[in-house]
């Protein structure tokens, strides 16, 4: 008696179709799962007898079940074969018919007493099978909304028993609520009217919103360096629907969405620990799961603390920042990671902190100080358009009224990334010229050069004006990175 | 690497100041571009503490920018801190600086300095009393001092702690009766205890290139101010009283953040102001 189901599994993001065969044979019983199945998937076993039997369903006695996972030479993981498991399974003990299974894909985690629960990465399975020419896609209840996201009906299941008295068509698909735009409103994040003072870092905040550039923030602690990182989200545009799309499949894969928000539709943001490995960061393992990088897709990458980062993570961080996608190769396979983020940075200007703090004497010794700032590379600090020092504000900084709030400076960067898009702004010929003695007068290199002009061009945009100035560059000039730090 | 010339006691190019110390090299290795005769220009020595602070930082560099411009040869140590800000500040003020090295004459010590080494020799040069392959160890740097006052009329310290290797500099001169002078600094601050010392002995105190020019006959190079806008002449008057980040400049002010910011480049580009650590300072 044979029977089989189909499901996807992921390599990377990507969806592979996979067909769960079950087979049934007189002999010494036992119960074998083979085609590169890893320990979660070999476990299933266990889940799946006991969610049969809880079912009030026929467990097949005195049978030699054998279950294949084709491609028999793909690797497998993950818990999502439990529910595929047990409809093959019954299909072929002919619980249920089997040609119900031909049109539907099922993925979801068996409970011990029968219930369905979710996996990651449910809406790339869904959008796998979607692709595949199926229509429905079975799964855990909690997952039918996001499953619902890859244009596809799902088939929600809170149960084992009640997906078997669907295929008998004992019952109608079960109803599930669809996403309101309610759902979809966000609930409101830190606010810039939080930040008092820092009006210089706050402008800048605000340029590297309009114009996607990565921005350093450097300056003794407790100075609101990472306060401020943590409201760039806030002044973003929203993702559009087919951004959305991307980023919540990299966060569905890694089992981040929350359920009861299913779709990610604000940019996400992201601020790893320090101590964080150079696969963490950038992706991969053995099975190549995403890294921070990806997970900030579309968003904010926060690196608080910069120098305090791995060599390694931060020397492995130069190319996905250049070609915005992470290219993971390993034995079991390739896969590439979208990794289009804005990078965020705060240090310190000395590793005891005190420098540029006007209340504390920097004990650091010169040598110590180069090598805090050595680490981080030329190469690296290229990646920052801009940079901003923000030493302590006085007491008379922080008596100031609240500043802006987010909604209204995030208009302004919508209407500026408008522009920048449509008509960008193009540079007169005085600002040309005063770019040109920069260069001379400033320690700015060709390089160096071609951010300011970038960065100019954002502060044009934000200006509403047709052309950039030659104030917009001498503001842009304002943020190139301090002549302390290597940088060219 | 061309070969490094070699300057012997004896030969007629060998700077008299120098040869008339108390125990002058037997020869001095140089590289670079510059010709022997530079050691001979009238020279100042600029040093100071390897770890300063924004304030020494921004002293030392406009303060060899307006010493090179008005033609004097300035020398110093090529250290981090103020000996590097001091051959930074010549470079931009289109002058001659001569750094003489504590190692061999083919070493760039400190590594972090090779970029400026390279600057230096465009037209200037590096000078050692040590041939070439010679490690740098802490005994030699005093030894070196002694070369460094000794090409000088007068040696400027900008800052220096109260036991720092700028004040053995400034021993040797006031030794072979050469001109010295400090710059003073805030009497709370460590970092300037050394050079407040040399004052309360007697030294010039520096309030300006002025004060150095003074001592070798000469007048400020011709001042030419570039005009700069309203907003920056209003950011300048309160620099000249205080150094200040730009949110304060702002606050004060009343200018706009992103107009400030320009107005503050503008300054920057006419050297009128210096920015170290976020700190904004007049020039001298």
């Amino acid at each position: 008696m044979l029977a089989r189901a189909v499901t996807q599994t992921l390599v990377g993001l990507e969806p592979r179709k996979v067909e769960v065969e079950a087979h049934l044979q007189p002999g010494i019983p036992g119960f074998a799962i083979v085609g590169l199945a890893d320990r979660a998937c070999q476990e299933a076993k266990h889940r799946v007898r006991s969610g049969v039997v809880s079912a009030s369903l026929e467990w097949p006695l005195n049978r030699r079940i054998t279950v294949n996972l084709a491609p028999a030479a793909l690797r497998k993981e993950g818990s999502g074969f439990d529910l595929p498991i047990s409809l093959a399974i019954l299909a072929a003990t002919r619980q249920l018919p089997p040609e119900r299974l031909a049109d539907h894909a099922s993925v979801g985690e068996l409970a011990l007493d029968g219930r369905v629960r979710p996996v990651a990465g449910t809406l790339a399975v869904a959008e796998g099978a979607r692709r595949g020419g199926l229509r429905r896609v079975m799964c855990a209840a909690e997952s039918a909304p996001e499953a619902a996201l890859a244009g596809i009906e799902p088939i929600p299941v809170r149960h084992l028993a009640e997906a078997v008295a669907y295929l008998r068509g004992e019952i109608d698909a079960p109803a599930f609520e669809p996403l309101s735009a309610q759902e979809l409103e966000v609930q409101g994040g830190a606010d810039l009217a939080d930040v008092r003072g820092q009006e210089r870092a706050r402008r800048a905040l605000e340029i590297a919103a309009a114009g996607s550039h990565n921005l350093l923030l450097a300056g003794p602690p407790g100075t609101g360096k990472t306060m401020l990182a943590r409201r760039l989200p806030g002044i973003l545009p929203r993702l559009s629907r087919h951004e959305a799309l991307e980023v919540t499949r990299i966060h569905s894969v890694v089992g981040l969405l929350p359920p009861e928000r299913p779709l990610v539709t604000e940019p996400p943001f992201r601020s790893p620990h320090h101590g964080a490995s150079a696969p963490a960061v950038i992706g991969g393992g053995a099975a190549p799961r995403p890294g921070e990088v990806s997970l900030a897709h579309r968003g904010v990458l926060l690196l608080d603390e910069l120098p305090e980062f791995s060599r390694s993570v931060l020397e492995a961080l130069r190319q996905p920042l250049e070609d915005g996608v992470v290219a993971v190769a390993r034995v079991g396979g390739h896969a590439l990671f979208p990794a289009r983020l804005q990078l965020l940075a705060t240090m310190n200007l000395c590793p005891c902190g005190g420098r540029g703090d006007p209340a504390v004497e920097c004990g650091c010794s010169a040598q110590r100080l180069a090598a805090y700032r050595e680490k981080l590379s030329r190469a690296l600090l290229d990646r920052f358009d801009l940079a901003v020092a923000m030493p302590r504000p006085r007491a008379l900084e922080l008596a100031a009224p609240p500043g802006e709030e987010s909604a209204a400076v995030r208009e302004r960067v919508v209407a500026a990334r408008q522009r920048l898009y449509t008509a960008p702004p193009r540079r007169t010929e005085e600002a040309s010229e005063l770019l040109s003695s920069a260069v001379d007068r400033l320690p700015l290199s060709g390089r160096g050069r071609v951010r300011v002009a970038r960065v100019a061009r954002s502060v044009a945009a934000l200006a509403g004006s047709a052309v950039v100035e030659s104030g917009h560059v001498a503001e842009a000039l304002s943020y190139r990175m301090p002549a302390e730090l290597p940088s060219s | 690497m061309t070969e490094p010339r070699v300057l012997r006691r004896r030969d007629a190019e060998f700077p008299q100041l120098l040869a008339a110390i108390h125990d002058p090299p037997r020869e001095l290795y140089l590289r670079g571009g510059g010709t022997p005769e530079q050691l001979s220009y009238p020279a100042v020595a600029i040093v100071g503490a390897r770890a300063c602070s924004g304030y020494g930082r921004s002293v030392a560099r406009s303060l060899a920018r307006e010493l090179a411009a008005a033609g004097l040869l300035v020398v110093s140590g090529m250290a981090r801190g103020i000996d590097g800000e001091a051959h930074r500040g010549a470079l931009e003020g289109g002058g001659i600086t001569c750094a003489v090295l504590g190692c061999g004459i083919d070493r760039d010590y400190p590594a972090a300095h090779a970029e400026l080494a390279r600057r230096i020799c465009e037209r200037g040069l590096l000078v050692s009393e040590y041939e070439p392959g010679v490690e740098p160890a802490p005994w030699r740097f005093p030894a070196r001092n002694r070369i460094i006052a000794g090409l000088c009329h007068a040696t400027v310290v900008v800052e220096a702690r109260e036991r720092s290797g700028a004040l053995i500099t400034a021993d040797f001169a006031l030794e072979e009766g050469r001109e010295v002078l400090a710059v003073p600094g805030e009497i709370t601050s460590a970092l300037s205890g050394g050079t407040n010392a040399l004052l309360r002995l007697g030294a010039t105190p520096v309030t300006g290139a002025g004060d150095v020019l003074e001592v070798f006959g000469l007048s400020p190079a011709q001042e030419v101010r570039t005009s700069v806008g309203s907003a920056a002449e209003s950011l300048l008057r309160n620099l000249r009283e205080v150094a200040l980040t730009a949110d304060e400049l702002v606050r004060m002010t009343g200018i706009d953040p992103a107009q400030a910011s320009g107005a503050l480049v503008e300054l920057e580009l006419a050297r009128l102001i210096t920015l170290e650590d976020g700190v904004y300072r007049a020039s001298v």
